[in-house]
């Protein structure tokens, strides 16, 4: 067999093998929602959980998740960004980086159940905030740190030097360069490290069981004074989230409708998961554009 | 833009910060954790309570007996739930936990539905989950492997069904699962399979086993001709005060116990027959 | 203006170079926290996971190699018998094999999506791939336990939990992050390189196979062991899976159990401080130093690998 061929070949089996992940992945979704959205109804959406009884809702759950994404992405963003620039521009070569950067990367495959741990008996016990949203953000921050610094250095990394040193030749400093060229440049990586970091935060459940905590006393949406008991916004509530929700419903629930519930939660989690997909996808490019004069990402 | 979000993440913070450093909430509640087959239960009682008191609110947390019985023993929370006596439990001083039995709850054996045997000796089913037994005809069942799912070790239904079914035999290594949950969908859906629940999780995609020709039911329970049941107990450290005080009388409550402790499956306490003591020495309520 | 003048702007620290030591400041305030929360969380752990050792007197050689998990129990001797051999067994081999087989899918949908159609990779692929991580393990748990576990049962015999099924779990659970992560690995092979070489009148397949995947070594490397990592740390969906039966596994099939499930299932169940808290949070050390000897041997690898 010549070269040629060899090429239809592996052209072939390259598709194959991409179709074949489409299909699962399609079918992975389709399952999903196939078996889910039949028992989503509006009143399922915004109606309050019930502890024992068929037809409770998950309003409170999907707010807490949302707030909850808010919080953790507002802690562990800036955080990792500037964490990111420090190893990739500022870090200098030497054992103790590499020993940072491989300290980082093992965190980031440490079982979640051991950062809910960590957490609640740290943000939980230690500082007194109790299962709480605050506690439940701090521990996703930890959770999420690691990844989202990982993905912001080598989105920095993979930009090309000369742009830096077409920064530098301009009499840009290093940081001017770095905020100014470097970062609006490398910003569709930094999107797609966001991204996934709030797919993990909005299905993340083990760290949150001990941290925000499994119970959604009612709230009360007419009061948005973030120190009133239950306001929406108070940090200091427990709350669980809808992932919890469904970790619970099928561990220890006992209400009757527990698949249907559950199926349902699955889907809008995964619908949710997709609306930030889009969003931030759309956000990050209007971005770039704004920052780098580039129109649309090519 | 960028001195909006400056703004708005100053806001945050420091909401963050004023909330962090205890400044005074508006409203009152307490805290329950452990035990997360007693968790619905204290979650509806907890509800409702709400609805009557409004501003005070009860936080109910699972994560297990053992996480509930060390939180209790730390101060760290008002309430905390078991399924198992704190003395039963190594690593706990009991000494100054104050128990509140708030429910009785059964365990049944239950086995797959293709499973045609209705009745078992104690001593057949003992010799199921020790391995001594491990196929089905020997039972009289069809010729199909026995698949024992166990429940996670120190957890609380697996020691009640150990303490009056194994009686001190050990059980074999075998398949653990640590929720309920997770034993019903897989009994139902492995042929073969035999495991054990609490009474309020069992419905029609499985089948409990009768013990020498005991059946499962509450009424039995209420009179310990069916053996295989624990108390649910809610700890507090030393003498219950303020709210917690009040939600623990609330929670004992005629209407609580009939209306949401019965109807959830689990026995009210006032209408056990007998009582039975830590070393299960049992008494009859006059 | 005067010289004096002229001489204080020039000695003065400039607004840039304010602006450069700010610049420092801030982002090796980020790392640092960054660095004191791993640190803490090292510290941690080990000091609860060392405790078994120290404190309870467990041997850390019967601990690596006894295959009795009980903790509540002792043997003859009066040792409590904590061995995590089967855990550890069953960890590396749901971890090994998922990662055997995701490599090659991950690496094939990865060249697809830069090399063949980028179009199609970055409007299909790359967005149904984001959205996969969003996932939550408890949902892949039972769709595997709905789907995965019936199929292996009727195909291969057995109970069908066991470690045939956590690997195909697994396999699709780390699919997304090995496969996005090879994408980024590929993009970053300098264009001049895929452009030198179809100059030299390669093939499209002779310049992948000869030219860009030779270049991306590392990255790819990276991007599995990153995968192997998740998987090892996977808890929810393998417990759900795999059976959880302390015991060696025999064979694919039969159930076995991981370090992360034994954890997870463990921690409600015990109380803090006591030997089975303990010898849960060795597990947790244990999960934590793993993924370090993964780094290692596959950087290893790599290394001899990117010589020829």
């Amino acid at each position: 067999m010549n070269a040629r061929k060899w090429d239809k070949v592996a052209t072939t089996i390259l598709y194959l093998i991409s179709i074949f992940i489409i299909f699962v992945l399609a079918f992975l979704l389709l399952y999903i929602l196939v078996s889910g959205l039949p028992n989503v109804s509006w009143h399922f959406i915004t109606g309050r959980s019930s502890s024992f009884q068929a037809g409770g809702g998950i309003g409170i759950q999907l707010f807490n998740s949302i707030y909850l994404l808010v919080l953790a992405m507002l802690i562990s963003v800036p955080l990792s960004v500037g964490a990111g620039i420090y190893l990739s521009e500022y870090a200098p070569k030497n054992w103790l980086t590499n020993l940072v950067r491989n300290a980082i990367e093992i965190l980031s495959s440490l079982p979640s159940v051991v950062v809910g741990l960590f957490g609640f008996l740290v943000f939980s016990i230690n500082m007194k905030f109790g299962f709480s949203i605050l506690s439940g953000a701090l521990a996703l921050t930890v959770f999420n740190l690691p990844l989202l610094t990982r993905k912001v250095e080598d989105s920095l990394q993979s930009i090309h030097y000369t742009q830096r040193e077409a920064g530098y030749a301009l009499g840009l400093s290093r940081w001017e360069t770095v905020i100014h060229v470097v970062v609006p440049a490398a910003l569709p990586g930094i999107i797609t490290g966001m991204i996934l970091g709030m797919g993990r935060i909005f299905g993340e459940a083990a760290a949150l069981i001990y941290t925000a905590g499994q119970s959604s006393p009612p709230l009360d949406f007419s009061n948005w004074n973030p120190l009133y008991i239950a306001s929406p916004l108070n940090p200091l509530r427990s709350a669980e989230t809808l992932a919890v929700h469904i970790w619970k419903i099928n561990s220890e629930g006992i209400i009757p409708d527990a698949t249907k519930v559950s199926a349902a939660s699955s889907a809008i989690l995964v619908l949710f998961v997709l609306l930030l997909n889009f969003a931030a996808r759309y956000v990050g490019n209007r971005l770039y554009g704004r920052l780098t004069g580039v129109k649309e990402r090519k | 833009m960028k001195k909006k979000l400056i703004t708005l993440l100053g806001l945050t913070s420091l909401m963050i910060i004023l909330s962090g450093c205890g400044l005074k909430q508006s409203g009152e509640s307490i805290t329950a954790v452990g035990s997360s087959a007693l968790q619905p239960l204290v979650e509806a009682a907890g509800d409702r309570f709400t609805e009557e008191y409004p501003g005070k609110f009860i936080n109910v947390q699972g994560g297990g007996s053992g996480t509930g019985l060390s939180q209790i023993q730390a101060g760290s929370v008002e309430i905390g739930n078991s399924d198992l006596y704190a003395e039963q439990k190594s690593g706990i001083n009991a000494k100054h936990l104050v128990d509140h039995r708030v429910a009785v709850v059964g365990v049944a054996p239950v086995v797959n539905k293709k499973i045609p045997i209705k009745n078992l000796t104690l001593s057949q089913l003992a010799q199921i989950f020790s391995g001594d037994i491990t196929n089905w005809q020997k039972l009289g069942g069809p010729d199909q492997k026995i698949v024992v799912i166990n429940r996670a070790q120190g957890s609380g239904t697996r020691d009640t069904f150990e303490r009056w079914v194994m009686k001190g035999r050990s059980t074999m290594q075998a398949q653990e699962q640590d929720s309920t949950g997770m034993v019903r969908q897989i009994v139902a859906s492995t042929p073969g399979a035999i495991s054990y629940m609490a009474f309020p999780y069992v419905d029609q995609t499985l089948r409990t086993l009768n013990i020498d020709g005991v059946t499962p039911t509450d009424k039995n329970v209420q009179t310990n001709k069916w053996q295989i049941w624990s108390y649910e107990h809610m700890y507090t450290n030393g003498k219950p005060e303020g709210l917690t005080a009040q939600f623990m009388k609330y929670i004992l409550s005629d209407t609580i116990q009939d209306e949401i402790v019965g109807e959830m499956g689990y026995i009210p306490i006032k209408d056990m027959k007998v009582s039975r003591t830590l070393t299960g020495k049992v008494a009859a309520i006059k | 203006m005067n010289n004096d003048e002229i001489r204080a702007s020039l000695l003065k620290r400039s607004r840039a170079s304010k602006n450069e030591l700010f610049g420092k400041i801030i982002s090796g305030l980020c790392i640092a926290i960054i660095v004191a929360v791993v640190v803490s969380i090292f510290y941690f752990v080990a000091s609860k996971g060392l405790a078994t050792f120290f404190h309870d007197k467990v041997n850390l050689w019967k601990f690596l190699t006894g295959t009795i998990w009980n903790p509540s129990t002792t043997d003859a001797q009066g040792h409590p018998q904590v061995g995590a051999l089967p855990m550890i067994i069953g960890s590396f081999a749901v971890t090994f094999l998922a990662a055997i087989v995701a490599t090659p899918f991950a690496i094939g949908a990865a060249v697809f999506m830069t090399e063949i159609s980028p179009r199609i990779g970055r409007k299909v692929l790359q967005p149904v791939i984001e959205l996969l991580v969003g996932i939550p393990s408890v949902v892949y748990g039972f769709i595997g336990l709905s789907v995965v576990v019936p199929f292996v049962r009727h195909t291969f015999g057995g109970s069908g939990f066991g470690i045939l099924s956590g690997t195909f779990v697994l396999f699709v659970m780390i699919l997304p992050t090995v496969t996005s992560m090879t994408v980024d690995a590929l993009n970053s092979v300098p264009r001049n390189y895929r452009e030198a070489s179809l100059a030299l009148g390669a093939t499209r397949w002779q310049t992948i196979y000869k030219v860009v995947l030779r270049a991306s070594v590392s990255g790819i490397i990276t991007a599995v062991v990153f995968g192997m990592s998740r998987a090892f740390g996977e808890a929810l969906a393998v417990q759900m899976v795999i059976g959880n039966a302390m015991l060696l596994p025999s064979n694919l099939i039969s159930p076995a159990s991981t370090l992360t499930s034994v954890l997870t299932m463990g921690m409600g169940n015990s109380v803090m401080g006591s030997l089975s808290n303990n010898a849960l949070w060795s597990l947790a050390l244990l999960l934590l130093i793993m993924p370090l000897i993964f780094n290692i041997i596959i950087r290893w690898i790599g290394k001899r690998g990117a010589m020829h």
